[in-house]
């Protein structure tokens, strides 16, 4: 064997040429080796990532599928089964189609007006001009903060006569002064706030790395051939910035669809469950309520909504920009 | 060949799963050996989970194991403290591995049913039999399903106005409502004065609640709330005149501003308001002045400027007008908890404990009878003659019912302070979540 030893190791490192068998092993023999040990390699390598996931996410889905089937309140031996009673239940409370329809609500709002806005401040931070690194840093902040940390500061600034309303009493806006949080019909669109407040930085840093991908000679390019600056930025940065925003998308709707814990700490889901999410719905009705079989079913129900949307979003748009890294695995 | 490594990872990932998972019962081999008989030597642990995370509670608690142990050398009392809410989320894991502490917290009610009918609790009627007598009867039917004792009170107090004494005359207020109408009158008359008239914690929904029961019970009195209970006939003509006289104080606009969102305790919230004078008085349990205190600026609250009266009076409603609704403290039995628990049950309940409990004055009011005379606080001392006249104390529905009820009651009375139900649609809604 043409193998080195790791320091401390006693496995063969895999070679990166099979053929280069030493003369004492038959070649047979030493082509079946050389593969054992990479297989080795691979499984040691696999296994414990795969232990997690599998005892982290494939079990408690699977376990989550089998609870939804019972009506079952946590304590009580699985007795009561009751087919497919949750999920009808479920998709006949007003209060779930109404969490429901606040997430895609937030989705739409993130993607219309967050993501164009993070866009338009990514292009303005590419600019050359001083104090570019710290407006960068300065915009980026918010997301560094964690969401409960977030959510208690805003709830606190969007307390009634809090910082939010004396800033606008300062300025003469005292018409504006609202019940951000306590409005049954405002407090989706202050959750929607804080949320973008939030992830804005994010998606610009995102679209920022993306933007300095793309070589400068182009645009130059498109000067050259008398583009204005918005047709350069229309029909070159633009589609050359595809991929990024691509998955910007991506995540902002996989984000709005798993969206809770700003949520939960800054309005519970109300008042009268004017902000739920599915999320923060599944925790009252499922451990609030002790009611971890239909809780389940509401789990099942938001997970095949996230993962519908994931199988569909990177067969049809990521499929260009993933091709090689998960169409293709293994062949070479 | 990708498949084959794909299965043989699969089939590592399974094995340790499988190994992993037969890890978790070493725990019944060590509680097994804690069944001793009573009065044996042999060493027995009592596991004892507490939610007094705060002196003086903290402390006394911890006396009152130490002394227990000191008597009985064999015994080892391991304590666990948990905040409120912090508790409910440790002990829902251990119920539902079928393994409960020996004593743990509990408001007795619908949650404890739902433990005994889990088989996690233990029947400890035989063993309390020869000194129960001697604890509030109220306080200790919390306790029981059926006709059997499941855990033992400590502590039971009341829901009830706290007031603030400087506001109520500015207002031209003398003395407190007697009747509902009177209180609706001193509402506006604070109005009238400029003066935000109530604090509430909608954020929270339970707060919200106790006005909604506390109606239903003066206008249906305890044969209704049972009779709903067991039926869940919750749309019946007391608990849908208690929407509509509910309706009727929310129409007068009394709470202050943003009271849906706001919390029970924390920034802004229902204590926060009371503590700063920003409204006159709320509706709450004997705990108040305590959340009160931390919640004001120098944390001492009102002081002397607090006052306490019981819920009004309803005209025509059946209820007496001293039936009381409220709730307290106790403990469970853990169905493998060793007979030296329920002697320590015993201690706890002695006279000796629950005075020193009352001479904290900190809220929590003693059951064991006689033992009153320990509180000085007169507003405390008001909650405890109330409580001497009840002949009725109606648990927190929330608590009183299984949870999943609990919640849909909390849920639907919310509605009402939103203006987005009205009294029948809100009975409507609990009975059928009672029915279903």
């Amino acid at each position: 064997m043409t193998a080195e030893r790791p320091p401390g190791g006693t496995r063969p490192l895999p070679t990166a040429d099979p053929g280069g068998v030493s003369p004492a092993s038959g070649a047979g023999s030493g082509r079946a080796g050389a593969r054992w040990s990479r297989r080795a390699t691979i499984i040691a390598f696999l296994t414990p990532a795969l232990v997690l996931y599998v005892l982290l996410a494939l079990v408690p889905i699977l376990q989550g599928a089998f609870y939804s089937g019972f009506d079952w309140n946590g304590l009580e031996p699985l007795e009561q089964f009751v087919g497919l009673q949750n999920y009808r239940e479920a998709l006949a409370d007003p209060v779930f189609l109404a969490a429901l329809r606040h997430v895609g609500v937030i989705l739409v709002l993130s993607l219309v007006l967050q993501l164009p806005f993070a866009l338009g401040l990514a292009v303005l931070l590419n600019e050359r001009m001083r104090g570019r690194a710290v407006l960068r840093l300065f915009f980026f902040l918010p997301f560094v903060l964690s969401d409960v940390i977030t959510a208690i500061v805003w709830r606190l600034i969007l307390q009634p006569a809090g910082l939010v309303d004396h800033t606008l009493g300062a300025a003469g806006l005292d018409g504006f002064v609202r019940l951000w949080l306590a409005d049954p019909g405002i407090v989706l669109y202050t959750v929607f706030f804080v949320v973008s407040w939030k992830y804005f930085g994010f998606h610009m840093i995102l679209l920022l790395a993306g933007l300095q991908g793309i070589p400068f000679e182009l645009e130059e390019a498109a000067a050259l051939d008398g583009a204005s600056r918005v047709q350069t930025f229309r029909y070159v940065t633009l589609p050359l910035l595809g991929p990024t925003i691509r998955i910007c998308v991506f995540l902002s709707i996989i984000g709005s669809l798993q969206l809770f814990d700003l949520v939960w700490v800054m309005t519970g889901g109300g008042p009268v469950g004017a902000s739920h999410t599915t999320v923060t719905y599944m925790l009252e009705r499922g451990f609030e309520r002790s009611r971890f079989g239909y809780g389940s079913a509401v789990a099942v129900i938001a997970f095949l909504i996230s993962f519908a949307f994931a199988l569909t979003y990177q067969r049809l748009v990521l499929r260009r920009d993933v091709a090689g890294a998960l169409t293709a695995m293994g062949e070479r | 060949m990708h498949r084959r490594i794909a299965r043989t990872a699969l089939l590592v990932g399974l094995a340790a799963l499988v190994a992993a998972s037969c890890g978790g019962d070493d725990d019944d081999a060590a509680s097994s050996s804690d069944d001793g008989a009573s009065g044996s030597d042999e060493p027995v642990t009592i596991e004892w989970w507490h939610i007094q995370n705060n002196d003086p509670g903290l402390s006394l608690w911890e006396d009152v194991a130490a002394e227990f142990e000191a008597e009985h050398p064999n015994v080892t009392i391991d304590i666990t403290v948990y905040e409120n809410e912090a508790f409910k989320t440790a002990i829902a894991p251990r119920l539902q591995a079928g393994d409960p502490p020996d004593l743990f917290q509990s408001w007795g009610g619908g949650e404890l049913e739902q433990q005994v009918d889990a088989g996690l609790v233990q029947d400890i009627s035989d063993g309390v039999a020869p000194w129960i007598d001697t604890l509030n009867q109220a306080a200790v039917t919390m306790y029981q399903v059926g006709d059997a004792q499941y855990g033992i009170p400590f502590d039971l107090g009341m829901v009830g106005f706290w007031y603030n004494k400087d506001l109520f005359a500015q207002a031209g207020i003398d003395a407190p409502p007697a009747t509902w109408d009177e209180l609706l009158t001193d509402v506006q008359k604070l109005k009238d004065a400029g003066i935000t008239p109530l604090a509430l914690g909608e954020g929270d929904k339970w707060p919200g609640m106790f006005w909604w029961a506390y109606l239903a019970l003066r206008n249906g009195g305890p044969d209704a709330m049972r009779e709903a209970g067991e039926t869940g006939s919750f749309d019946s003509e007391p608990f849908v005149a208690a929407g509509e006289q509910l309706s009727e104080l929310i129409a007068l606009d009394p709470f202050q501003a943003g009271h849906l969102a706001a919390v029970w305790d924390g920034a802004g919230g229902q204590a926060a308001t009371i503590a700063t004078s920003g409204a006159a008085f709320h509706l709450m349990g004997q705990w108040a002045p305590g959340t009160q205190n931390a919640n004001s600026p120098d944390g001492q609250g009102l002081g002397d400027k607090l006052g306490w009266f019981p819920f009004p009076a309803v005209d025509g409603g059946d209820g007496d007008p001293t039936d009381g609704f409220g709730g307290g403290n106790g403990f469970a039995v853990g169905r493998d908890a060793p007979p030296e628990a329920i002697e320590f049950l015993e201690y706890i309940s002695s006279m000796d404990v629950a005075r020193r409990w009352g001479e904290t004055n900190s809220g929590i009011l003693p059951v064991v009878i006689g033992s009153e005379d320990s509180i000085t606080d007169p507003n405390l001392q008001g909650i405890l003659a109330a409580r001497a006249d009840a002949s009725f104390v109606q648990l927190y529905l929330d608590q009183a019912y299984d949870p999943d009820l609990g919640n849909a009651i909390n849920d639907a009375v919310e509605q009402l302070y939103a203006g987005q139900a009205s009294a029948e649609d809100v009975a409507q809604t609990i009975a059928d979540a009672a029915g279903g």
